[in-house]
């Protein structure tokens, strides 16, 4: 289906809003080129859901601004993102589509980190953010979703960490939505340099049900021998119908890992591609959901081998309860030449419910004689013979449930480096759960 | 007389429309050590199963009860907060519940809501026990049984054994798969637990375990029943010369399977 769609928005907005943003010239022909783009290609298809009837198109579009606040005077429901006894040296609030809240170390300034919003950095560090925006991670023209958000980018984040340096306090950001009427284009960029390492973490919150649209996309680039971990817990609302494009790099001997707290309550398309271009790169693919309600979502996992001897692995766990469906695809995929890599996956979803659906579809594509793959999938419920042993020992039958099913998405919550953050997305299960 | 009963009467247990036992008897006091023998597949691990409430076990006739209730009404997590506990011959991996995890909320189970144990005097205990059984203090840590050795598997048993302090518990084969030097700990935990209040099942094969912890009763199951008891001596003489002569004794005649056992019938 490739006819023109008619879209909301126009040239001359797109120039006055890249303007209003004093953007370089480069970033406002970007947006405009992506635009012509985006009305002749392709929605993606994601195997196994149909999205035509999702509306990903009509929208409003422009810039909330959302009032600056001091750390004490949040909501609670943000605040317990982070702890309160020692509040973070290195967090990002964006309240809305402006920063309401920014710090980082001394330290780390001094050491020439840059942690900044996408609008600062293109003023002040306009250079690397050309060098790596949309560029070798994710394509503009990929299919119409990601030109559309090349088109009207409207907030995110920009992470660089130079050469040799190891960012060892977590950078987090949380990107707070009050204004559900106006979409989400938000474009995350996390480059780390030669022999440098950190620790990413990135909260999405949305309370409101209104029906909305949110396309983010996010780059993450690990140079030669550098280690990047990124975490994450969604949270979008009901009524957001969420397209999110989570893209690594991992040059020679660096690694990318992934932890991913996928919570949304509505409609959502979820791709995590990594792509292991050096040699002995590797990454580590976790994700977790839980689905909910009448919800469909669309989760894949990628990792490409490229490199020799370079490893993937994927886990994907969803639990599935009321009518929710669920579609898990996790590919792994060898090169040609990619010679001694490994690529490994697990996909499971646990379902609770006789009208949810789950689906695990793992792929294993391979071009390479010597390597090594292999790949678990399974669709089940709960084991009885694990809720009698714990039942044997006086747990009540909702609490042993409810402890095998945190157990489960166990892997990705031990895996977030941040402990507030860990509470949160066990809180959000707790939630989404019961 | 201190302590729980479980009285077991007349108990028939089919799984799968299959009877497995057909009329089993059994009083178990506080203060009791009794030990279960019995060839493979007689239903001694039936008989704990059905005990302790197993899905899968259908209780047809009989009754259990403790201290007068009956524990058949009961779902398995009121049994074992009435008192009752089963070290099981397989017990469940659970992945991403750490054991330490499993061990508060099972203690709190017990003790009930508003009574829970305090976190300080639950590593302690914790602790405590680790020490006592021999076990490495990073298996409080790892995941429920996952992964776990055999006989890592048989002492985290008597770990939440000591830990939950049941009225009465049964082992089922609780010494199978031990070192030697795992029987002898294993040992020493039920031996710690034995006083006038705790009542206490050994299923096992072996009188290597009745070496270190001395039965009062021995029972002998076979084909689905209780067909000998006895004490001590019991045990002793079935290490010696295995099941054979109480065969004799018992006219039971040895089939191979089920199906021309009940063409005999
Ligand atoms: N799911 C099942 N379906 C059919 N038969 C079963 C099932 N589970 C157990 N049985 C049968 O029930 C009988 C009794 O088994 P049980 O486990 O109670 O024996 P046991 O005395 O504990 O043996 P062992 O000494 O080998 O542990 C066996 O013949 C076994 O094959
Ligand atoms: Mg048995």
């Amino acid at each position: 289906m490739t006819v023109e769609t008619k879209l909301p928005y126009d040239k001359e907005y797109i120039e006055q809003f890249s303007q209003k943003r004093q953007e370089p010239e480069w970033m406002k022909q970007l947006r405009l080129q992506a635009m012509e783009q985006a009305k002749n290609l392709p929605m993606p298809e994601p195997d196994k859901t149909k999205i035509t009837k999702w509306n990903f198109t009509q929208f409003n579009h422009d810039f909330g601004t959302g009032e600056a606040v001091s750390l004490k005077e949040l909501p609670a429901e943000i605040k317990d993102y982070f702890d309160q006894e020692q509040l973070p040296e290195n967090l990002l609030i964006q309240r809305n589509q402006s920063v309401a809240f920014a710090s980082l170390s001394e330290d780390l300034k001094a050491k020439g980190v840059i942690f900044t919003d996408i609008f600062t950095a293109l003023k002040e560090h306009e250079n690397l953010v050309k060098r790596y925006y949309m560029k070798d991670a994710v394509s503009v023209d990929e299919h119409r979703l990601t030109a559309l958000h090349a088109a009207l980018m409207n907030g995110g984040v920009f992470v660089y960490v130079p050469k040799n340096v190891e960012v060892e306090v977590p950078l987090q950001v949380m990107f707070w939505n009050e204004n559900p009427e106006i979409a989400y284009f938000n474009h995350v960029l996390v480059v780390a340099d030669e022999n440098s390492s950190l620790t990413y973490v990135e909260n999405y919150i949305s309370h409101n049900d209104d029906e909305a649209v949110a396309n983010i996309v996010t780059e993450v680039i690990a140079h030669n021998n550098a280690k990047i971990s990124f975490g994450a817990v969604d949270n979008f609302a009901k009524g957001t119908t969420t397209y999110i494009n989570r893209r690594g790099i991992a040059y020679r001997d660096a690694t990318v890992d992934w932890a991913l707290g996928q919570m949304n309550d509505g409609n959502t398309i979820s791709e995590n591609i990594t792509n292991l271009l050096g040699d002995n790169s590797n990454s580590f693919a976790k994700t977790v959901t839980v689905g909910r309600g009448k919800q469909t979502q669309n989760i894949t996992a990628k990792i490409v081998n490229w490199g020799k001897n370079s490893e993937g692995n994927i886990l994907q766990h969803g639990v599935m309860k009321d009518q929710a469906t669920n579609i898990f695809n996790g590919i792994g995929r060898i090169e040609h030449g990619a010679s001694g890599a490994n690529a490994q996956q697990t996909s499971r979803v646990l379902m609770l419910s006789e009208r949810a659906r789950g689906d695990a579809n793992p792929i294993l594509l391979i071009e390479e004689d010597d390597v090594m793959a292999g790949h678990a999938a399974s669709v089940g419920r709960v084991d009885p013979l694990q809720l009698y042993y714990l039942m044997s020992r006086g747990i009540t039958k909702a609490e042993a449930e409810r402890l095998i099913i945190h157990g489960f998405l166990e892997p990705v919550v031990s895996q977030l480096p941040i402990e507030s953050v860990k509470k949160q997305l066990t809180q959000v299960i707790e939630r989404k759960v019961y | 007389m201190a302590g729980s009963t479980l009285e077991i009467k007349d108990l028939h247990v089919s799984i799968e429309d299959k009877e497995i036992l057909k009329g089993v008897n059994l009083t178990i006091k506080g203060g009791e050590f009794h030990a279960i023998m019995g060839p493979n597949g007689t239903g001694k691990s039936t008989l704990a199963s059905a005990i302790m409430g197993h899905p899968k076990y259908e209780v047809t006739q009989g009754s259990i009860l403790l201290d007068g209730e009956d524990v058949l009404e009961m779902e398995v997590d009121e049994r074992a907060r009435a008192g009752l506990f089963l070290a099981m011959q397989y017990p469940s991996e659970i992945s991403g519940v750490t054991t330490s995890d499993f061990l508060r909320s099972s203690i709190n189970a017990r003790r009930g809501e508003g009574n829970e144990i305090p976190l300080m005097k639950f590593i302690k205990e914790m602790d405590n026990t680790l020490d006592f059984l021999d076990i490495d203090k990073n298996m409080a840590q790892r995941y429920l049984n996952e992964g776990f050795s055999g006989g890592e598997k048989k002492r985290n048993e008597i770990l939440q054994l000591m830990l939950m302090k049941p009225e009465i518990a049964i082992l089922d084969e609780i010494d199978s798969g031990l070192d030697i030097d795992a029987l002898k700990v294993v040992s020493k935990g039920i031996n710690k637990m034995r006083n006038e209040n705790f009542g206490c099942l050994i299923i096992t094969h072996y009188q290597r375990l009745l070496n270190y912890v001395t039965p009062d009763y021995v029972h002998v199951m076979m084909q689905g029943k209780v067909v000998k008891s006895g004490g001590p001596e019991l045990a002793k003489r079935l290490e010696d010369e295995g099941y054979e002569w109480l065969r004799d004794e018992l006219g039971i005649e040895i089939v191979e399977d089920e199906e021309t056992a009940e063409q005999n019938a």
